[in-house]
């Protein structure tokens, strides 16, 4: 009797497996396995095609966008979340910044690309703006659909998810810690240095590798910026899979995909770890 | 930190987040140099192609938050009433979709796509099943702080014990409890279905919002830039709603 309530207590979680193994798991397993096969068998062919300089050259772009951008995103996400921890939990100003950072990271994407077309694409408020003013045209050297143009804009959208993730840490800084410190004669130098910046490095450590991990699988933004070409890892699989020209770069694409997960699961992992750190003391 | 420093600081970040957005509208209204109409703002409404990637694209907002609550929910509720040894995985598959990218399961996703499209069609609303996936992180964390901050166990028995069944004691006695988290998942699912674009143009070029803006990014930028800064304001202003709301019923339990 027992065995048989424990199996139908097994059965209403039924529903849910069902569907991640539909949705989720297929998906990947053929990602894996199509790694490894052409079109008719076992095949190393995709994984040697790694190797080749395109591919390299665009996972180092991948690599080069990712870190600057979670670099960048991160300092200045940090700096900005400091500034409005400073106010009340409810104040306007900080509704207004998380709720403005929640828009730019989760549902940005196409949008910000055109919002910096807009701003300093050949023929954006800027760009026009410079011309008029010093005379000289910054649109023309496409500097926008190269690495510093990705890098400023993913970090229109690196820097707002940085203050949603990290101002959790900030505000599980108790102010008794500093009235300790106080209390104890340092000086706010000392508080910060020798207090505050240790009990928040593991968080922004996680902040930072979920950061490089958001901008080396994002792909809508640099799609939309970039309409044809394949200098990041994302846009490269793109390109495989609408090229139906050469045979063979579908699996090229599986490839590449599983490139992706092998360096987000690294980087993700690490993120795991430094959080399971970190929230020993952040409680 | 000083007054001023703080000010200056957050001046600074304010003309790089709301430079872009002014001139998207700037340029959105500007139909040649020096002459400015609103003309891609009515086409929002009057454009066909437009309204109606608008109109699919709220509905997967609708179509995504439901079906995210009917599988999340209750297996969450189930999971820590009879079978918490699960907890763990759950979690664990739950935020799994944060390691493997969008891109990555729109590559191998195409064999199920063929089954998705058998059954129910090529129309934009079967991107839902692919949405859910999506969402589950977020979702899984929002609903996971509203569940902790209950003690379903007691609720459950209670129920229980004046003979409610399973069905009664989940929709009709947890659910309606968990009113903020529940909230909080649905906007944050809403804020990212309705600007996601991976699947959307990758499995089948379904005319979604996202989809439609790149696409008139050639012939028509104005009105591109219109629907981008609309979907931003849009999203921003339900997070903005989602901060009051949370905050009162938090407010309410005088935590």
């Amino acid at each position: 009797m027992r065995r048989v309530r424990s199996l139908a207590s097994w059965l209403g979680v039924l529903p849910f497996f069902g569907y991640l193994l539909i949705f989720l798991m297929i998906p990947t397993v053929v990602v894996i396995v199509g790694a490894f096969r052409d079109n008719t068998s076992f095949s190393m062919s995709n994984i040697r095609a790694l190797g080749d300089s395109a591919v390299l050259e665009a996972l180092w772009k991948s690599v080069e966008l990712s870190g600057a951008s979670a670099l960048i995103g991160a300092v200045l996400g940090a700096v900005l979340a400091a500034v409005i921890v400073a106010g009340s939990p409810t104040s306007f100003l900080r509704r207004i910044v998380t709720s403005l950072a929640g828009a730019l990271a989760q549902t940005g994407g196409v949008a910000l690309a055109f919002a910096w077309m807009a701003t300093v694409g050949l023929s954006g408020t800027v760009t026009t703006l410079v011309q008029d003013v010093f005379g000289w045209n910054m649109g023309n050297s496409l500097w926008l659909f190269d690495l510093p143009g990705l890098t400023l804009v993913y970090c229109y959208f690196q820097i707002p998810l940085m203050v949603i993730v990290f101002l959790p840490a900030l505000d599980g800084l108790k102010p008794q810690w500093r009235e300790a410190a106080e209390t104890l004669g340092a000086t706010r130098w000392q508080y910060l240095t020798q207090v505050a910046i240790p009990l928040l490095r593991p968080a922004f450590l996680g902040s930072l590798l979920l950061l490089f991990a958001n901008a080396f699988a994002a792909y809508a933004t640099a799609a939309a910026l970039i309409s044809q070409g394949q200098s990041i890892l994302p846009l490269m699989i793109r390109a495989a899979r609408t090229s139906e020209v050469v045979l063979g770069q579908q699996h090229l694409a599986y490839a590449i995909a599983l490139e992706m997960i092998v360096v987000v699961a690294i980087i993700m992992t690490g993120y795991a770890l430094v959080v399971r750190r970190s929230s020993r003391w952040m409680r | 930190m000083k007054r001023w420093v703080r000010w200056l600081i957050l001046l600074l970040f304010a003309i790089y987040f709301f430079g872009p957005l002014v001139s998207t509208f700037v340029k959105s209204t500007e139909t040649s140099p020096g002459h400015h109409s609103l003309d891609a703002w009515k086409a929002l409404v009057t454009n066909d192609e437009v309204f109606h990637a608008i109109g699919q694209s709220l509905l997967l907002c609708v179509t995504t938050v439901l079906l995210m609550l009917v599988l999340l929910l209750p297996t969450m509720i189930w999971v820590r009433l009879r079978l918490p040894q699960l907890s763990r995985t759950i979690e664990f598959l739950c935020l799994l979709p944060l390691t493997i990218p969008a891109l990555v399961i729109v590559v191998g996703i195409n064999g199920v796509y063929a089954w998705v499209n058998y059954f129910f069609g090529y129309s934009p609303w079967v991107l839902t099943f692919a949405y859910v996936v999506l969402v589950l992180p977020y979702a899984y964390r929002s609903l996971d702080s509203a569940l902790a901050a209950l003690d379903v166990t007691t609720l459950a028995e209670a129920a229980r014990s004046l003979g409610a069944g399973w069905f009664t004691v989940i929709v009709r006695v947890i659910v309606p409890n968990l009113g903020a988290g529940i909230l909080s998942a649905a906007f944050i699912s809403v804020a990212l279905v309705l600007g996601e674009y991976t699947f959307a143009s990758l499995l089948n070029n379904y005319q979604t919002l996202p989809v439609v803006i790149a696409l008139f990014g050639k012939s028509n930028a104005q009105v591109s830039e219109a629907a981008s800064l609309a979907t931003i304001l849009f999203a921003a202003a339900l997070l903005l709603l989602l901060s009051f709301a949370s905050r009162r019923s938090r407010g309410r339990k005088g935590v």
